[in-house]
Protein backbone atom coordinates (compact mmCIF):
# COMPACT_ATOMS: atom_id res chain seq x y z
CA UNK A 1 0.00 0.00 0.00
CA UNK A 2 2.82 2.32 0.80
CA UNK A 3 4.18 1.87 -2.66
CA UNK A 4 0.83 2.95 -4.08
CA UNK A 5 1.05 6.26 -2.27
CA UNK A 6 4.64 6.63 -3.41
CA UNK A 7 3.73 6.09 -6.99
CA UNK A 8 1.05 8.79 -6.96
CA UNK A 9 2.13 11.81 -8.96
CA UNK A 10 3.65 14.46 -6.77
CA UNK A 11 3.60 17.96 -8.21
CA UNK A 12 6.08 20.59 -7.16
CA UNK A 13 6.75 24.24 -7.91
CA UNK A 14 9.79 24.19 -10.19
CA UNK A 15 10.59 27.49 -11.92
CA UNK A 16 9.98 30.94 -10.51
CA UNK A 17 7.98 33.54 -12.41
CA UNK A 18 11.18 35.51 -13.18
CA UNK A 19 12.80 32.46 -14.75
CA UNK A 20 9.69 31.58 -16.76
CA UNK A 21 9.18 35.11 -18.08
CA UNK A 22 12.81 35.60 -18.97
CA UNK A 23 13.08 32.16 -20.55
CA UNK A 24 10.19 32.83 -22.93
CA UNK A 25 11.28 36.34 -23.83
CA UNK A 26 14.87 35.24 -24.22
CA UNK A 27 13.97 32.34 -26.52
CA UNK A 28 12.05 34.71 -28.81
CA UNK A 29 14.72 37.43 -28.76
CA UNK A 30 17.63 35.05 -29.32
CA UNK A 31 15.76 33.59 -32.27
CA UNK A 32 15.24 37.05 -33.79
CA UNK A 33 18.81 38.09 -32.99
CA UNK A 34 20.38 34.96 -34.47
CA UNK A 35 18.40 34.98 -37.71
CA UNK A 36 18.70 38.73 -38.27
CA UNK A 37 22.38 38.47 -37.28
CA UNK A 38 22.95 35.96 -40.07
CA UNK A 39 21.20 38.40 -42.41
CA UNK A 40 23.67 41.12 -41.38
CA UNK A 41 26.61 38.72 -41.67
CA UNK A 42 25.53 37.99 -45.26
CA UNK A 43 26.44 41.57 -46.21
CA UNK A 44 30.10 40.67 -45.65
CA UNK A 45 30.50 36.94 -44.93
CA UNK A 46 34.16 37.20 -43.94
CA UNK A 47 35.71 37.34 -40.47
CA UNK A 48 39.03 38.82 -39.36
CA UNK A 49 41.15 39.25 -36.25
CA UNK A 50 42.44 42.64 -35.15
CA UNK A 51 41.51 46.28 -35.55
CA UNK A 52 40.69 46.27 -39.26
CA UNK A 53 39.63 43.80 -41.93
CA UNK A 54 38.20 44.15 -45.42
CA UNK A 55 38.38 42.24 -48.68
CA UNK A 56 42.10 42.81 -49.24
CA UNK A 57 42.97 41.55 -45.76
CA UNK A 58 43.34 37.98 -44.59
CA UNK A 59 40.08 36.55 -43.31
CA UNK A 60 40.21 33.54 -40.96
CA UNK A 61 36.74 32.51 -42.07
CA UNK A 62 35.26 33.15 -45.51
CA UNK A 63 31.76 31.79 -46.10
CA UNK A 64 28.99 32.00 -48.66
CA UNK A 65 25.77 33.72 -47.71
CA UNK A 66 23.46 31.87 -45.33
CA UNK A 67 20.27 30.68 -47.07
CA UNK A 68 17.01 32.62 -46.79
CA UNK A 69 15.20 30.03 -44.65
CA UNK A 70 17.49 30.80 -41.69
CA UNK A 71 17.80 34.61 -42.09
CA UNK A 72 15.47 37.41 -41.04
CA UNK A 73 14.09 38.70 -43.34
CA UNK A 74 13.94 35.72 -45.68
CA UNK A 75 15.42 37.73 -48.53
CA UNK A 76 18.65 39.71 -48.46
CA UNK A 77 18.02 43.10 -46.86
CA UNK A 78 20.84 44.48 -44.74
CA UNK A 79 18.69 47.43 -43.64
CA UNK A 80 15.80 45.27 -42.44
CA UNK A 81 18.07 42.71 -40.75
CA UNK A 82 19.73 45.59 -38.92
CA UNK A 83 16.36 47.03 -37.85
CA UNK A 84 15.34 43.68 -36.37
CA UNK A 85 18.72 43.13 -34.74
CA UNK A 86 19.13 46.62 -33.30
CA UNK A 87 15.54 46.72 -32.02
CA UNK A 88 15.82 43.32 -30.29
CA UNK A 89 19.35 43.81 -28.92
CA UNK A 90 18.64 46.49 -26.27
CA UNK A 91 15.55 44.61 -25.03
CA UNK A 92 17.63 41.44 -24.81
CA UNK A 93 20.46 43.22 -22.93
CA UNK A 94 18.21 44.98 -20.41
CA UNK A 95 16.14 41.81 -19.89
CA UNK A 96 19.33 39.92 -19.02
CA UNK A 97 20.35 42.65 -16.58
CA UNK A 98 16.88 42.63 -14.99
CA UNK A 99 16.92 38.85 -14.75
CA UNK A 100 20.34 38.88 -13.10
CA UNK A 101 19.20 41.40 -10.49
CA UNK A 102 15.87 39.66 -9.91
CA UNK A 103 17.61 36.28 -9.56
CA UNK A 104 20.05 37.75 -7.09
CA UNK A 105 17.17 39.21 -5.07
CA UNK A 106 15.01 36.08 -5.03
CA UNK A 107 18.06 33.90 -4.32
CA UNK A 108 17.77 31.92 -7.58
CA UNK A 109 21.47 32.48 -8.10
CA UNK A 110 22.45 31.68 -4.52
CA UNK A 111 20.20 28.66 -4.08
CA UNK A 112 19.99 27.06 -7.51
CA UNK A 113 22.94 28.20 -9.61
CA UNK A 114 25.85 28.61 -7.20
CA UNK A 115 28.17 25.63 -6.99
CA UNK A 116 28.35 23.86 -3.63
CA UNK A 117 31.68 22.85 -2.21
CA UNK A 118 30.73 19.17 -2.06
CA UNK A 119 29.75 19.25 -5.75
CA UNK A 120 33.13 20.39 -6.89
CA UNK A 121 34.97 17.13 -6.50
CA UNK A 122 36.37 15.07 -9.38
CA UNK A 123 34.29 12.10 -8.20
CA UNK A 124 31.07 14.12 -8.30
CA UNK A 125 31.94 15.58 -11.69
CA UNK A 126 32.70 12.14 -13.08
CA UNK A 127 29.43 10.81 -11.65
CA UNK A 128 27.49 13.62 -13.36
CA UNK A 129 29.21 13.03 -16.67
CA UNK A 130 28.56 9.28 -16.57
CA UNK A 131 24.91 9.85 -15.55
CA UNK A 132 24.49 12.13 -18.56
CA UNK A 133 26.20 9.63 -20.86
CA UNK A 134 23.84 6.88 -19.68
CA UNK A 135 20.87 9.29 -19.84
CA UNK A 136 20.13 8.67 -16.18
CA UNK A 137 18.27 11.70 -14.92
CA UNK A 138 17.65 12.46 -11.24
CA UNK A 139 14.43 11.15 -9.68
CA UNK A 140 12.24 12.37 -6.85
CA UNK A 141 13.30 15.45 -4.90
CA UNK A 142 16.73 15.38 -6.52
CA UNK A 143 15.09 16.29 -9.84
CA UNK A 144 14.27 19.72 -8.39
CA UNK A 145 17.97 20.58 -8.13
CA UNK A 146 20.25 21.35 -11.04
CA UNK A 147 23.09 18.92 -11.70
CA UNK A 148 26.69 20.05 -11.82
CA UNK A 149 26.96 20.12 -15.63
CA UNK A 150 23.54 21.74 -15.83
CA UNK A 151 24.59 24.47 -13.40
CA UNK A 152 27.83 24.98 -15.27
CA UNK A 153 26.03 25.41 -18.59
CA UNK A 154 23.44 27.85 -17.16
CA UNK A 155 26.09 29.87 -15.33
CA UNK A 156 28.20 29.85 -18.48
CA UNK A 157 25.26 31.18 -20.48
CA UNK A 158 23.97 33.82 -18.08
CA UNK A 159 27.29 35.16 -16.83
CA UNK A 160 29.73 34.51 -19.68
CA UNK A 161 28.23 33.89 -23.13
CA UNK A 162 25.31 36.33 -23.03
CA UNK A 163 27.31 39.26 -21.57
CA UNK A 164 30.08 38.45 -24.06
CA UNK A 165 27.76 38.63 -27.05
CA UNK A 166 26.31 41.92 -25.78
CA UNK A 167 29.72 43.51 -25.20
CA UNK A 168 31.16 42.36 -28.54
CA UNK A 169 28.00 43.67 -30.20
CA UNK A 170 28.51 47.06 -28.57
CA UNK A 171 32.17 47.04 -29.63
CA UNK A 172 31.12 46.96 -33.29
CA UNK A 173 29.33 50.29 -32.89
CA UNK A 174 31.52 53.28 -33.82
CA UNK A 175 29.42 55.46 -31.51
CA UNK A 176 30.00 53.13 -28.55
CA UNK A 177 33.73 53.09 -29.37
CA UNK A 178 33.77 56.83 -28.71
CA UNK A 179 31.60 56.49 -25.60
CA UNK A 180 33.45 53.50 -24.10
CA UNK A 181 36.91 53.29 -25.71
CA UNK A 182 37.87 50.43 -23.37
CA UNK A 183 35.60 48.11 -25.35
CA UNK A 184 37.99 48.14 -28.31
CA UNK A 185 40.93 47.30 -26.05
CA UNK A 186 39.02 44.57 -24.24
CA UNK A 187 38.50 42.57 -27.43
CA UNK A 188 41.61 43.65 -29.35
CA UNK A 189 39.79 45.52 -32.10
CA UNK A 190 36.45 45.86 -33.83
CA UNK A 191 37.06 42.98 -36.22
CA UNK A 192 38.11 40.68 -33.37
CA UNK A 193 34.91 41.65 -31.57
CA UNK A 194 32.92 40.80 -34.72
CA UNK A 195 34.59 37.38 -34.86
CA UNK A 196 33.95 36.68 -31.16
CA UNK A 197 30.33 37.84 -31.61
CA UNK A 198 29.91 35.30 -34.43
CA UNK A 199 31.59 32.44 -32.53
CA UNK A 200 29.53 33.15 -29.40
CA UNK A 201 26.33 33.16 -31.48
CA UNK A 202 27.09 29.62 -32.62
CA UNK A 203 28.04 28.60 -29.08
CA UNK A 204 24.54 29.76 -28.07
CA UNK A 205 23.06 27.65 -30.84
CA UNK A 206 25.04 24.64 -29.57
CA UNK A 207 23.68 25.30 -26.08
CA UNK A 208 20.11 25.53 -27.39
CA UNK A 209 20.49 22.24 -29.30
CA UNK A 210 21.80 20.38 -26.24
CA UNK A 211 19.22 22.12 -24.01
CA UNK A 212 16.35 20.98 -26.25
CA UNK A 213 17.84 17.50 -26.50
CA UNK A 214 17.96 17.23 -22.69
CA UNK A 215 14.33 18.35 -22.46
CA UNK A 216 13.29 15.74 -25.02
CA UNK A 217 15.18 12.99 -23.20
CA UNK A 218 14.07 13.85 -19.66
CA UNK A 219 10.31 14.08 -20.22
CA UNK A 220 9.41 16.86 -22.65
CA UNK A 221 5.79 17.36 -21.56
CA UNK A 222 6.70 17.66 -17.89
CA UNK A 223 9.64 19.99 -18.62
CA UNK A 224 7.73 22.24 -21.00
CA UNK A 225 4.82 22.50 -18.55
CA UNK A 226 7.28 23.41 -15.82
CA UNK A 227 8.90 26.25 -17.81
CA UNK A 228 5.49 27.65 -18.79
CA UNK A 229 3.39 27.15 -15.65
CA UNK A 230 6.06 26.39 -13.08
CA UNK A 231 4.38 23.09 -12.10
CA UNK A 232 6.61 20.06 -12.30
CA UNK A 233 5.73 16.42 -11.71
CA UNK A 234 8.44 14.73 -9.69
CA UNK A 235 9.83 11.75 -11.59
CA UNK A 236 9.17 8.60 -9.57
CA UNK A 237 11.95 6.90 -7.74
CA UNK A 238 12.60 3.47 -9.14
CA UNK A 239 14.18 0.83 -6.95
CA UNK B 1 13.81 12.38 -35.15
CA UNK B 2 13.61 13.17 -38.86
CA UNK B 3 10.02 14.19 -38.32
CA UNK B 4 11.09 16.40 -35.45
CA UNK B 5 13.75 18.01 -37.56
CA UNK B 6 11.32 18.62 -40.37
CA UNK B 7 8.79 20.04 -37.91
CA UNK B 8 11.48 22.29 -36.45
CA UNK B 9 12.52 23.42 -39.91
CA UNK B 10 8.92 24.07 -40.93
CA UNK B 11 8.33 25.84 -37.64
CA UNK B 12 11.41 27.99 -38.11
CA UNK B 13 10.40 28.88 -41.66
CA UNK B 14 6.84 29.64 -40.60
CA UNK B 15 8.06 31.85 -37.74
CA UNK B 16 10.40 33.73 -40.05
CA UNK B 17 7.62 34.13 -42.60
CA UNK B 18 5.45 35.50 -39.79
CA UNK B 19 8.19 37.99 -38.88
CA UNK B 20 8.43 39.02 -42.53
CA UNK B 21 4.68 39.63 -42.65
CA UNK B 22 4.88 41.63 -39.43
CA UNK B 23 7.66 43.78 -40.90
CA UNK B 24 5.37 44.77 -43.77
CA UNK B 25 2.81 46.19 -41.35
CA UNK B 26 3.22 49.97 -41.25
CA UNK B 27 2.69 50.36 -37.52
CA UNK B 28 5.06 47.54 -36.66
CA UNK B 29 7.68 48.90 -39.05
CA UNK B 30 7.51 52.24 -37.34
CA UNK B 31 8.02 50.60 -33.95
CA UNK B 32 10.89 48.49 -35.28
CA UNK B 33 12.57 51.48 -36.95
CA UNK B 34 12.17 53.61 -33.83
CA UNK B 35 15.02 51.67 -32.21
CA UNK B 36 17.24 54.20 -34.01
CA UNK B 37 15.93 56.92 -31.68
CA UNK B 38 16.80 54.82 -28.65
CA UNK B 39 20.35 54.18 -29.89
CA UNK B 40 20.92 57.85 -30.70
CA UNK B 41 19.54 58.92 -27.34
CA UNK B 42 21.54 56.29 -25.43
CA UNK B 43 24.82 56.89 -27.24
CA UNK B 44 24.58 60.67 -27.05
CA UNK B 45 23.77 60.28 -23.36
CA UNK B 46 26.74 58.01 -22.72
CA UNK B 47 29.33 60.17 -24.46
CA UNK B 48 30.49 63.73 -24.19
CA UNK B 49 29.61 65.77 -27.30
CA UNK B 50 33.32 65.94 -28.11
CA UNK B 51 34.20 62.33 -27.21
CA UNK B 52 36.75 61.25 -29.78
CA UNK B 53 36.67 58.25 -32.05
CA UNK B 54 39.70 56.00 -31.60
CA UNK B 55 42.83 57.24 -33.35
CA UNK B 56 45.38 54.62 -34.36
CA UNK B 57 49.15 54.40 -34.79
CA UNK B 58 50.68 54.65 -38.29
CA UNK B 59 51.63 50.94 -38.15
CA UNK B 60 47.94 50.04 -37.70
CA UNK B 61 46.89 51.50 -41.07
CA UNK B 62 45.26 49.00 -43.47
CA UNK B 63 47.75 47.96 -46.20
CA UNK B 64 45.04 48.63 -48.78
CA UNK B 65 42.19 50.97 -47.90
CA UNK B 66 39.03 49.47 -49.36
CA UNK B 67 36.87 52.19 -50.91
CA UNK B 68 33.17 52.26 -50.02
CA UNK B 69 30.13 53.18 -52.08
CA UNK B 70 30.55 54.65 -55.55
CA UNK B 71 33.91 53.77 -57.13
CA UNK B 72 33.72 56.46 -59.81
CA UNK B 73 30.94 59.00 -60.40
CA UNK B 74 31.67 58.77 -64.15
CA UNK B 75 29.32 61.63 -65.03
CA UNK B 76 30.41 64.01 -67.83
CA UNK B 77 30.51 66.91 -65.37
CA UNK B 78 32.67 65.00 -62.87
CA UNK B 79 34.97 63.70 -65.60
CA UNK B 80 35.51 67.25 -66.81
CA UNK B 81 36.46 68.35 -63.29
CA UNK B 82 38.78 65.38 -62.87
CA UNK B 83 40.52 66.03 -66.22
CA UNK B 84 41.23 69.55 -65.08
CA UNK B 85 42.81 68.32 -61.85
CA UNK B 86 39.79 69.74 -59.99
CA UNK B 87 41.08 73.28 -60.65
CA UNK B 88 37.53 74.29 -61.66
CA UNK B 89 35.88 72.47 -58.78
CA UNK B 90 34.27 74.60 -56.07
CA UNK B 91 32.66 73.71 -52.77
CA UNK B 92 29.43 75.69 -52.46
CA UNK B 93 28.40 76.57 -48.91
CA UNK B 94 24.82 77.79 -48.74
CA UNK B 95 21.50 77.62 -46.90
CA UNK B 96 21.08 79.08 -43.42
CA UNK B 97 24.41 80.93 -43.39
CA UNK B 98 25.11 84.64 -43.24
CA UNK B 99 27.33 84.50 -46.34
CA UNK B 100 27.48 81.88 -49.08
CA UNK B 101 30.95 80.59 -49.83
CA UNK B 102 32.52 79.11 -52.93
CA UNK B 103 35.82 77.49 -52.04
CA UNK B 104 38.47 76.10 -54.36
CA UNK B 105 40.66 73.14 -53.46
CA UNK B 106 43.66 75.48 -53.21
CA UNK B 107 41.79 77.68 -50.72
CA UNK B 108 40.82 74.66 -48.62
CA UNK B 109 44.40 73.42 -48.57
CA UNK B 110 45.55 76.76 -47.20
CA UNK B 111 43.21 76.52 -44.19
CA UNK B 112 44.40 74.89 -40.94
CA UNK B 113 44.40 71.09 -41.25
CA UNK B 114 43.64 68.23 -38.99
CA UNK B 115 45.25 64.83 -39.47
CA UNK B 116 43.73 61.70 -37.98
CA UNK B 117 44.29 57.96 -38.32
CA UNK B 118 40.83 56.49 -37.86
CA UNK B 119 38.86 53.37 -38.60
CA UNK B 120 36.25 53.43 -41.33
CA UNK B 121 33.42 51.03 -40.47
CA UNK B 122 31.18 49.96 -43.31
CA UNK B 123 27.56 49.13 -42.50
CA UNK B 124 28.29 45.76 -44.15
CA UNK B 125 30.73 44.84 -41.40
CA UNK B 126 34.23 45.45 -42.71
CA UNK B 127 36.69 48.03 -41.37
CA UNK B 128 39.68 49.83 -42.89
CA UNK B 129 42.09 52.14 -41.09
CA UNK B 130 43.46 55.18 -42.91
CA UNK B 131 45.11 58.51 -42.27
CA UNK B 132 42.95 61.44 -43.28
CA UNK B 133 43.94 65.07 -43.69
CA UNK B 134 41.43 67.84 -44.09
CA UNK B 135 39.80 71.00 -42.88
CA UNK B 136 37.59 70.83 -39.80
CA UNK B 137 33.99 71.38 -40.87
CA UNK B 138 33.69 73.80 -37.95
CA UNK B 139 36.19 76.12 -39.67
CA UNK B 140 34.03 76.30 -42.79
CA UNK B 141 30.77 76.72 -40.87
CA UNK B 142 32.25 79.45 -38.67
CA UNK B 143 33.53 81.17 -41.82
CA UNK B 144 30.10 81.09 -43.42
CA UNK B 145 28.37 82.11 -40.20
CA UNK B 146 25.70 79.58 -39.28
CA UNK B 147 22.30 81.12 -38.56
CA UNK B 148 20.71 80.19 -35.26
CA UNK B 149 17.84 78.38 -37.00
CA UNK B 150 20.22 75.86 -38.60
CA UNK B 151 19.89 72.31 -37.19
CA UNK B 152 21.45 70.06 -39.83
CA UNK B 153 24.23 70.17 -42.39
CA UNK B 154 23.41 68.54 -45.73
CA UNK B 155 26.13 67.30 -48.07
CA UNK B 156 25.56 67.34 -51.82
CA UNK B 157 27.69 64.95 -53.85
CA UNK B 158 28.74 64.47 -57.48
CA UNK B 159 28.00 60.75 -57.74
CA UNK B 160 24.86 59.85 -59.65
CA UNK B 161 23.03 57.02 -57.92
CA UNK B 162 20.94 56.23 -61.02
CA UNK B 163 18.25 58.25 -62.76
CA UNK B 164 20.14 61.48 -62.24
CA UNK B 165 19.78 61.33 -58.46
CA UNK B 166 22.99 62.49 -56.83
CA UNK B 167 24.12 61.13 -53.46
CA UNK B 168 23.40 63.21 -50.37
CA UNK B 169 23.82 62.84 -46.64
CA UNK B 170 23.26 64.92 -43.54
CA UNK B 171 24.45 65.22 -39.94
CA UNK B 172 23.31 67.28 -36.99
CA UNK B 173 25.28 70.08 -35.37
CA UNK B 174 26.72 67.87 -32.61
CA UNK B 175 28.60 65.91 -35.25
CA UNK B 176 29.15 68.93 -37.52
CA UNK B 177 31.14 70.76 -34.82
CA UNK B 178 32.92 67.65 -33.52
CA UNK B 179 36.72 68.13 -33.65
CA UNK B 180 37.23 65.01 -35.79
CA UNK B 181 34.59 65.97 -38.35
CA UNK B 182 36.69 67.13 -41.29
CA UNK B 183 36.42 67.69 -45.01
CA UNK B 184 39.26 65.44 -46.10
CA UNK B 185 41.31 65.99 -49.24
CA UNK B 186 44.07 63.46 -48.52
CA UNK B 187 44.21 59.78 -47.54
CA UNK B 188 47.46 58.21 -46.39
CA UNK B 189 49.46 61.33 -47.36
CA UNK B 190 48.19 61.38 -50.95
CA UNK B 191 45.46 63.46 -52.57
CA UNK B 192 42.15 61.57 -52.46
CA UNK B 193 41.83 59.08 -55.31
CA UNK B 194 38.61 58.96 -57.32
CA UNK B 195 37.61 55.71 -55.57
CA UNK B 196 37.93 57.39 -52.20
CA UNK B 197 35.95 60.52 -53.05
CA UNK B 198 38.21 63.00 -54.87
CA UNK B 199 38.55 65.85 -54.49
CA UNK B 200 36.88 66.17 -51.06
CA UNK B 201 34.90 63.92 -48.73
CA UNK B 202 33.35 64.11 -45.30
CA UNK B 203 34.77 62.25 -42.32
CA UNK B 204 32.34 61.93 -39.41
CA UNK B 205 34.20 59.40 -37.34
CA UNK B 206 31.58 58.24 -34.86
CA UNK B 207 29.27 56.94 -37.57
CA UNK B 208 29.25 54.27 -40.28
CA UNK B 209 30.63 54.50 -43.80
CA UNK B 210 27.54 55.62 -45.68
CA UNK B 211 27.57 58.88 -43.69
CA UNK B 212 31.06 59.72 -45.04
CA UNK B 213 29.79 61.55 -48.13
CA UNK B 214 32.25 61.48 -51.04
CA UNK B 215 32.73 63.75 -54.11
CA UNK B 216 31.48 66.77 -52.17
CA UNK B 217 30.01 69.58 -54.27
CA UNK B 218 27.99 71.52 -51.77
CA UNK B 219 27.23 72.02 -48.10
CA UNK B 220 23.86 73.33 -47.08
CA UNK B 221 22.69 74.38 -43.63
CA UNK B 222 19.01 73.62 -43.04
CA UNK B 223 16.54 73.70 -40.16
CA UNK B 224 14.77 70.49 -41.13
CA UNK B 225 15.41 67.43 -43.28
CA UNK B 226 11.86 67.07 -44.58
CA UNK B 227 12.58 68.98 -47.80
CA UNK B 228 15.78 67.01 -48.50
CA UNK B 229 15.22 64.07 -50.87
CA UNK B 230 12.32 62.03 -49.49
CA UNK B 231 12.79 63.54 -46.06
CA UNK B 232 14.93 61.06 -44.17
CA UNK B 233 18.17 62.97 -44.62
CA UNK B 234 20.24 60.75 -46.88
CA UNK B 235 20.21 58.75 -50.08
CA UNK B 236 20.28 55.31 -48.44
CA UNK B 237 17.97 56.48 -45.67
CA UNK B 238 15.44 57.50 -48.34
CA UNK B 239 15.91 54.58 -50.74
CA UNK B 240 16.91 51.57 -48.63
CA UNK B 241 15.56 52.24 -45.10
CA UNK B 242 19.00 52.77 -43.55
CA UNK B 243 19.07 54.54 -40.20
CA UNK B 244 19.86 58.24 -40.33
CA UNK B 245 21.78 57.92 -37.05
CA UNK B 246 24.54 55.52 -38.00
CA UNK B 247 26.46 55.28 -34.72
CA UNK B 248 25.52 51.61 -34.40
Amino acid sequence: MVSMIDSADRMAQRHRLSTRLWHGLNALLLYILFTSGLGIFNAHPRLYWGQYGANFDHGWLVLDRFPGWITLPGHYSLALSRHWHLAAAPIFAFALLAYMLWSLANRHIGRDLAFRREELTPRHLWQDISDHARLRFPKGEAALRYGLLQKASYVGMIFVALPLIILTGLTMSPGMNAAWPWLVDLFGGRQSARSIHFITAFALVAFVVVHILMVLLSGPVNQVRAIITGRYRLPRDRP
Amino acid sequence: MILTRRTLLLGATATLAGCDRLARDEGFREALFSAENFHKWAQRGLMAPDALAREFRPDQISPIFRANGTANPNTPAYKALWRGGFADWRLQVSGLVTRDLSLSLAQLRRLPHREQITRHDCVEGWSAIGKWRGVPLKTILDGAGLKSRARYIVFRCADDMGGGRPYYESIDLTDAFHPQTILAFALNDRPLSVANGAPLRLRVERQLGYKQAKYLMGIEAVDSLTAIGKGKGGFWEDHADYDWYAGV
